[in-house]
C-alpha cells in the first residue's frame, strides 16, 4: 500500500468498527448461552443473566453428563459422523475418479445420468416409500446409505483432479501401472486438501442433520442428537434427571437446555477453524462448473 | 479432452484390448452409479402414485387411476387452502431470502476486501463462518436464548428499558422478519467465500490505473470490484432465482411453531405433515411433482434470461 490520505485512513478504521460489530453479531448468541449454561437457576429465574454468568456453576453440564439418553446419543452421532464422512469420501472418490479420463467411454452418458440428479428430484414421498422395500425403515443404516454421496461434492472432487497434472497419470501408465494403483498411490496423496475439505462438508452435515432420522426412523435410541435436541427444545423429551430431583424447575430446564445446545455444537466449532484455508478452496472450485 | 488421445477401437479385439485395460474404471464407477440408480432413479417409479390412488398392499404397477383422467389430487391440492398457503409461503419466503439474503454475502466481500489488517480479516472471517456450521436445530436453540417473550436476552433488554417484549417467533410478521435475519445471519459469512475468491481474481493493475486516475476507494469498489465479480453475482443470482419454488426442510421445520403456522408452512413441511404423517400419499406426490417440475422449468428460464444478459449461466 502506498502512502495514505487521512481520509483514507479514516475509512480504514469504519470498516474496521463495521467488521467488529458483524463478528459481534455472530458470537453475541453464543455468548449468551455460555452464560445462561454456567448460571445458577436462580439467577436465571430472576431474569439476571446477559453476557456474564451469575452464580457460577456446572450443575447443567453435570446433569447433560449424567444423562444416559443424552450421552447414547452424544456418542452414536459421533460414530454415524465417522462411518458416513468415510463411506461418503469412498463413494465420492470413486465416482469422481473415472471421470476424468477422457478416454473413458461412454463417460458423456454417465455424465448426464449424475448430472440429471442434481437437477430432478423424485420428492419427499417417493423416496419414503422406496424405504419400505428396501427394508431401511426404522433401520439405522438409512441415516447412512440414502445420503452417502452428494453430486455437488462429487463435482468438487473432480475439478480438484483435472487440477493434477495429466504428466504424473501418464508417466505411471508408461510404468505400467493399473488405474487402480494411480488412484491410491497418486491422486489419493496429492488430493489431501479436497479430501479434508469434503471429509468437512459431509461430517458436518451428518452432525447437523435430522429430517432423514424424523422421517424414516420411529425407535429413540437411534435418534441422532440434533433430533434429541429439539425434542428437547419442544419439551417433547424432558431431560430425566430434572425429574429425578423430585420437581423440574424452569430455570433449571433453561440452563439444561443452554447446556445440551452448548454441547452439541461444540464438536463442530473446535474442528472447523483449523480447516479454513481448505474448505475456503474446496466452495471456490464448487462455483467453478465447466 | 485432457488425458492422452487414444484411437478408437472399431472391432470386436479392439473392444477386448480397451476393456482389459480400462475395465478397472468401470468397476470403480460400479458403486457410485448403482447407489444414484437406486436412491435417485428407481423413487421416479413411485411418481405415478400422483395419478393413482394408492393403496398399501397393491403395487404401484397395479394401482387404478385417479379420478379426472389421473388428475384428481392435483386439483385437489390447487383447491386445499392449506396447499395454497404453503405454496405462497415458499416462494414468500424465498423471495424475502432474495431480496435480504443474496446482497448480504456481496457487501461482506466489499468491506472485507477493503480490510488491510490481514490477521484481523481472518479473524474475521473465520468468526463469520462460524454460523454456517451450526444446525438449524442449534440455530433455533440459539434463537429461543435471544428471543423468547420474557426471558429471551433481547427482550430482557427491552423489558429494562421500559419497553414492551417483541414476539419474534410467536407472532406471524415478526416470525417472517426472524426467519429471514437468521437466515442472512446463518449465510453471509459462508456466501462470502465466493466473492472473496473472484476478487481475488480482479488484476491488480485495474486497481493501480484507477488509482493514478484519482479514483477513490467508493469509485473503484464500485467500477473495478463490482463489474469484476459480476458473472459470479449473476451465475448465482440464476440459482437462487431457479430455487426459487425449492424448500428445505431443516430450516422451516425448526424454526415453525403453531402459532406461526399461517406464514411457516412451506411444501417441504407440508409434504412432512400431510404425506407422511398424515399418509396422504398420492396428494403429497402430485405437490412433489408439481414443484420438481416448475423447479426445473423456472431454472431453465433464469438461465436463460442470464444467457441473454450475455452473462455464461450456469451450463
Amino acid at each position: 500500500m502506498k502512502i495514505k490520505s487521512k481520509s483514507g485512513k479514516i475509512g480504514d478504521w469504519v470498516f474496521v468498527v463495521i467488521c467488529l460489530l458483524v463478528s459481534v453479531v455472530c458470537l453475541l448468541p453464543m455468548i449468551n448461552l455460555l452464560a445462561r449454561s454456567l448460571s445458577s437457576t436462580d439467577a436465571l429465574i430472576r431474569h439476571e443473566v446477559y453476557l456474564w454468568p451469575k452464580g457460577w456453576n456446572l450443575e447443567a453440564y453435570s446433569t447433560v453428563l449424567s444423562d444416559v439418553k443424552y450421552i447414547r446419543s452424544f456418542f452414536w452421532t459421533v460414530f454415524l459422523t465417522l462411518v458416513c464422512t468415510l463411506v461418503s469420501l469412498t463413494m465420492t472418490t470413486l465416482c469422481a475418479y473415472p471421470l476424468i479420463f477422457g478416454s473413458l467411454k461412454g463417460r458423456s452418458a454417465i455424465n448426464i445420468f449424475i448430472t440429471i440428479t442434481m437437477f430432478f428430484n423424485a420428492g419427499t414421498i417417493p423416496n419414503y416409500l422406496l424405504m419400505k422395500p428396501l427394508g431401511l425403515l426404522n433401520n439405522p443404516l438409512v441415516l447412512i446409505i440414502p445420503s452417502c454421496m452428494s453430486v455437488y461434492n462429487m463435482i468438487i472432487m473432480r475439478s480438484f483432479f483435472y487440477g493434477i497434472p495429466d504428466s504424473l497419470r501418464e508417466s505411471a501408465e508408461i510404468d505400467g501401472a493399473s488405474f487402480f494403483t494411480i488412484l491410491v498411490k497418486i491422486y489419493v496423496p496429492l488430493s489431501k486438501p479436497v479430501l479434508a475439505t469434503l471429509a468437512l462438508f459431509y461430517a458436518v452435515g451428518r452432525w447437523n442433520g435430522y429430517s432423514d432420522a424424523l422421517m424414516y426412523i420411529n425407535e429413540p435410541k437411534f435418534y441422532p442428537l440434533q433430533l434429541l435436541l429439539y425434542n428437547i427444545l419442544n419439551n417433547i423429551n424432558s431431560v430425566e434427571v430434572a425429574t429425578l430431583e423430585g420437581f423440574s424447575a424452569p430455570g433449571l430446564t433453561e440452563s439444561l437446555k443452554a447446556a445440551i445446545v452448548m454441547f452439541s455444537t461444540v464438536p463442530i466449532l473446535c474442528i472447523y477453524p483449523w480447516l479454513q484455508k481448505y474448505f475456503i478452496h474446496g466452495v471456490t472450485l464448487g462455483a467453478v462448473k465447466e | 479432452m485432457k488425458s492422452k488421445k487414444q484411437v478408437l477401437p472399431r472391432r470386436k479385439t479392439d473392444f477386448k484390448v480397451y476393456m482389459k485395460r480400462y475395465w478397472q474404471l468401470y468397476a470403480l464407477l460400479a458403486l457410485p452409479l448403482l447407489y444414484l440408480l437406486i436412491f435417485k432413479y428407481i423413487p421416479m417409479i413411485y411418481i405415478q402414485i400422483a395419478f393413482k390412488k394408492y393403496s398399501i398392499v397393491e403395487s404401484v404397477w397395479k394401482l387404478p387411476l385417479a379420478k379426472n383422467h389421473g388428475f384428481e389430487y392435483f386439483i385437489k391440492a390447487f383447491k386445499s387452502k392449506d396447499f395454497i398457503l404453503a405454496l405462497r409461503n415458499t416462494v414468500g419466503l424465498n423471495l424475502l431470502d432474495l431480496v435480504i439474503g443474496f446482497p448480504a454475502p456481496i457487501i461482506f466481500a466489499l468491506i472485507l476486501n477493503e480490510l488491510c489488517f490481514k490477521r484481523f480479516k481472518k479473524v474475521v472471517q473465520t468468526i463469520a463462518y462460524m454460523p454456517h456450521f451450526l444446525s438449524w436445530v442449534i440455530i433455533y436453540g440459539l434463537a429461543l436464548q435471544l428471543f423468547a417473550p420474557s426471558t429471551g436476552f433481547i427482550n430482557m433488554i427491552l423489558n429494562n428499558l421500559g419497553m414492551e417484549s417483541v414476539p419474534f417467533l410467536n407472532e406471524s410478521r415478526h416470525w417472517v422478519a426472524t426467519y429471514a435475519g437468521l437466515g442472512v445471519w446463518q449465510n453471509f459469512g459462508w456466501g462470502s467465500i465466493v466473492y472473496l475468491a473472484a476478487i481475488a481474481g480482479i488484476s491488480p493493475e485495474l486497481y493501480e490505473a484507477a488509482s493514478v486516475d484519482g479514483a477513490g476507494r467508493f469509485k473503484k469498489m464500485w467500477h473495478i470490484t463490482l463489474p469484476g465479480i459480476k458473472p459470479t453475482i449473476v451465475v448465482l443470482l440464476v440459482m437462487n432465482l431457479g430455487n426459487i419454488l425449492g424448500s428445505n426442510f431443516d430450516r422451516p421445520f425448526a424454526l415453525q411453531n403453531n402459532l406461526v403456522m399461517d406464514v411457516a408452512n412451506v411444501i417441504s413441511t407440508y409434504v412432512y405433515k400431510v404425506g407422511i404423517k398424515g399418509l396422504q400419499f398420492s396428494l403429497t406426490t402430485a405437490v412433489g411433482l408439481f414443484q420438481s417440475v416448475v423447479g426445473v422449468f423456472f431454472l431453465l428460464m433464469a438461465n436463460w434470461i442470464a444467457r441473454k444478459l450475455g452473462e455464461r449461466g450456469i451450463w
